[in-house]
């Protein structure tokens, strides 16, 4: 029997593994070839995709860039030395898998996500089972406080505390929510999770609930995820059937039922108390704390809420031991975190490392460093609530209070790596512009704020800035943290204060010189054409919306500057990199 | 609009119970089942959840997803993530406005393109991501993205051709 597992999360698709599953599925049948083919999730090695792993006799070879014909050549048994990434469980080609300790992915990119057997084969359940027949429900917090899991969705708040309070709350019923709205660009680490490992966040689920004494279940999860979506719903109706939802478990009086929540696109739900108004069908505004949700929450009942990645964390823990997980990390954050590198880097992907990385270790060794011919520039971490973190801090160990201390945020692990070619003024800007199009409109500072912070940046960039902006952008920032109620409002302002912080020339040179030293702010860029490099090709004369460009065949060409627009479309067509920008 | 789309939605009204939780669902399942959030589809989902019109309104206006206008056959996201903004997503909407002759938030005259923008869809590997209707196609630049509209355009085109020879 040879069994191919194909990549099909999200970001597998999207490299053409549909093509790839749907043209083996054709194959299998077929006389004399004795063939299975099953998905898997994502391994996290994204600059590869499509994967498919060969399995036959005990053997496992990983391969990437996989087009349905070479599939088919798989599946008949060829082998191909060029495109083959990794070996059972050797090191990978590019050397991102060893760096790596993966908790929270441990099944990503290994099990059919679609097959309880798979999920109970590598260890599923058994720690619900540990707990449900020989721990009591203190018991299970004091192993998750000891552990020193601290949430992963931002906030960084210690788990097994948080359990703790929902479980001191008196109550008939109590709620366990799966904060699975993950909505920071630049995050990927939930959508993988519930694509590839989604029995994993149930189980997890399971054991906050026996632990709080919470007999209900909601998983709020974003619209924009509609395989993680899919994937959820057959868990959760497979893990019924089998037992491990529903009434009575393992015949003891534990009863947990699960529901989804499809979001409707708003990015403040991902705060708590406006996730719970909008599981309640209210406007997603945030509300006052205290009462905190442990006390009061969904529908005035005491409600844990546990963001995707730590209640995958949860089984782990529960099986292997507290001191497992402590054992990894720093002083300040135990055990490992799952980041998604992306942005202007090689060897973008998902990568799960214990605490405690410097980010220079995590860009270059493990990301493969940004694109050739570029110099990286800084990392953006904790998306719109985070900041920019300069190159020359490459040393520092990532943790929740190291990462703070610069400006930014953990947040959920997003991180995107930036190169010379990214304008820092630009980078604020566009995160500026996404917290003001998400502000709920609740707090004014926050609503009106941001809207006159964006205006400013707007007109730094397009050349019209003014000698007092910068103190502007300040002052606003300042009060807008000051004065918001959520975690958005007070966070906010981060991208614009830290790029000031630390790119603080850049913002000079757009209002004193007019010039974006990144040659990004179309505005203040000129295009030329290098007249020794164009090959006179006429593909960017062709792509130019405004004919701008003209010139004959395999002569060299030239830009019409009066009549430009600096789209940058000819940049990006140029195959000889003949179009200068200055 | 047809009775299909009115039956499917009229479904979901039945197994409700008509709870407040139940808003959300209802009025995604009226965007499924129309494409939009049509004025009926708010008097109907008030009728049975006992909420004010204004009320379900607000909350239309409130979340990204729904729509109060209908769309187009292929619903076109540009993916706005920090790692699109960072590889030129800029560029892949102005193509598609150039391609498609409308902007962001329109629907062309024959009801086939609508042009959106979506914050982030994760597959920032990929960078920059279109999404059309459930497809993710990622590492575009603007002439794999022209080419790929243009073959759209031409089959719709037949496709219409063929219905009304039909």
């Amino acid at each position: 029997m040879r069994r191919l597992c194909v990549g099909t999360a999200t970001c597998g698709v999207a490299a053409g593994a549909g093509k790839v599953l749907e043209h083996l599925k054709t194959l299998q049948g077929e006389d004399g070839l004795d063939l299975e083919v099953t998905e898997t999730g994502c391994i996290g090695l994204c600059f590869n995709e499509p994967l498919v792993e060969v399995r036959e006799d005990g053997k496992r070879l990983l391969y990437g860039n996989v087009t349905p014909e070479f599939a088919e050549r798989l599946a008949r048994g060829d082998t191909d030395p060029e495109y083959l990434i990794r070996r059972d469980d050797e090191a990978d080609r590019d050397g991102v898998l060893p760096r790596q300790h993966r908790i929270a992915l441990r099944r990503c990119g290994n099990i059919d996500p679609g097959s309880l057997d798979d999920y109970r084969s590598t260890g599923g359940y058994e720690a619900l089972e540990k707990v449900l027949t020989g721990m009591s429900p203190e018991e299970v917090i004091e192993v998750v406080s000891a552990s020193g899991l601290r949430g992963r969705g931002g906030g960084g708040f210690p788990t097994g505390r948080k359990w703790g309070l929902a479980a001191a709350s008196e109550a008939d019923h109590k709620y366990v929510i799966c904060n699975a709205d993950e909505g920071d660009p630049g995050a990927f680490m939930d959508r993988s999770l519930l694509e590839g490992d989604p029995f994993s966040i149930l189980e997890g689920m399971a054991i906050c609930a026996y632990a709080i004494g919470a007999d209900a279940g909601i998983i709020y999860c974003r619209a924009e995820y509609p395989k993680a979506l899919v994937r959820l719903r057959e868990a959760i109706v497979m893990a019924e059937e089998a037992g491990w939802v529903g009434d009575d478990l393992l015949g003891t009086d534990f009863s947990f039922h699960v529901k989804i929540k499809e979001g409707a696109g708003a990015f403040v739900c991902g705060e708590e108390t406006a996730l719970m108004a909008s599981i309640e069908g209210k406007r997603g505004m945030p509300k006052f704390r205290p009462p905190y949700p442990a006390v009061k929450g969904l529908w005035g009942l005491p409600t844990n809420i546990n963001n995707v990645e730590t209640l995958a964390n949860i089984p782990w823990i529960i099986k292997e031991g507290p001191e497992a997980f402590s054992s990894l990390g720093t002083e300040d954050s135990k055990g490992t975190k799952v980041f998604a590198l992306a942005g202007r880097i090689q060897r973008g992907g998902l990568v799960e490392v214990p605490m405690g990385m410097t980010i220079g270790e995590l860009v270059f060794d493990v990301g493969g460093g940004v694109p050739e011919g570029r110099t990286f520039k800084a990392v953006q971490m904790g998306g719109p609530s985070g900041g920019c973190i300069p190159a020359s801090m490459a040393d520092l160990p990532i943790d929740y209070k190291n990462i703070s201390a610069t400006g930014a945020i953990m947040g959920s692990g997003g991180i995107v790596v930036l190169d010379d070619t990214t304008c820092m003024v630009d980078m604020a800007r566009y995160f500026l512009a996404f917290t003001q199009s998400e502000s709920c409109g609740k707090c004014t500072f926050c609503r009106i704020g941001t809207k006159r912070m964006l205006e400013i940046l707007e007109r730094i960039t397009a050349g019209q800035g003014e000698e007092e902006d910068i103190e502007r952008l300040e002052k606003l920032a300042h009060q807008i943290q000051d004065s918001s109620l959520c975690g958005l409002g007070t966070t906010a302002p981060n991208p614009v204060l830290t790029t000031i912080r630390y790119f603080r020339e850049e913002y000079e040179a757009h209002i004193r010189d007019k010039k974006c030293p990144a040659h990004s702010c179309s505005a203040l860029v000129r295009f030329s054409i290098d007249a020794d490099k164009c090959t006179g090709c006429g593909l960017c004369k062709k792509t130019c919306p405004v004919d701008a460009i003209s010139g004959d065949r395999k002569e060299a060409h030239v830009i019409d500057e009066a009549v430009c627009i600096r789209c940058g479309k000819c940049v990006a067509t140029c195959n000889f990199d003949a179009i200068i920008k200055d | 609009m047809s009775t299909a789309q009115a039956n499917r939605f009229a479904r979901s009204l039945w197994v409700t119970d008509g709870a407040s939780g139940d808003l959300i669902p209802l009025l995604q399942s009226a965007q499924n089942s129309y494409g939009y959030v049509p004025e009926h589809a708010m008097e109907a989902i008030a009728g049975i959840t006992g909420i004010s019109v204004s009320e379900i309104y607000g909350v239309v206006t409130f979340y990204k997803q729904f729509r109060l206008t209908p769309r187009g056959r292929y619903i076109i996201k540009v993916c706005n993530g920090t790692a699109c903004h960072v590889n030129g997503s800029s560029m892949l909407e102005s193509t598609l406005e150039d391609v498609l002759g409308i902007r962001r938030g329109e629907t062309d005259a024959d009801q086939l393109f609508t042009l959106e923008s979506v914050n982030c869809i994760g597959c920032c590997s990929l960078a920059p991501v279109v999404m059309i209707n459930d497809e993710t196609h990622g590492n575009l630049t603007p002439r794999k993205l022209t080419t790929l509209l243009k073959r759209m355009q031409r089959e719709a085109r037949t496709e219409a051709k063929e219905a009304s020879d039909a």
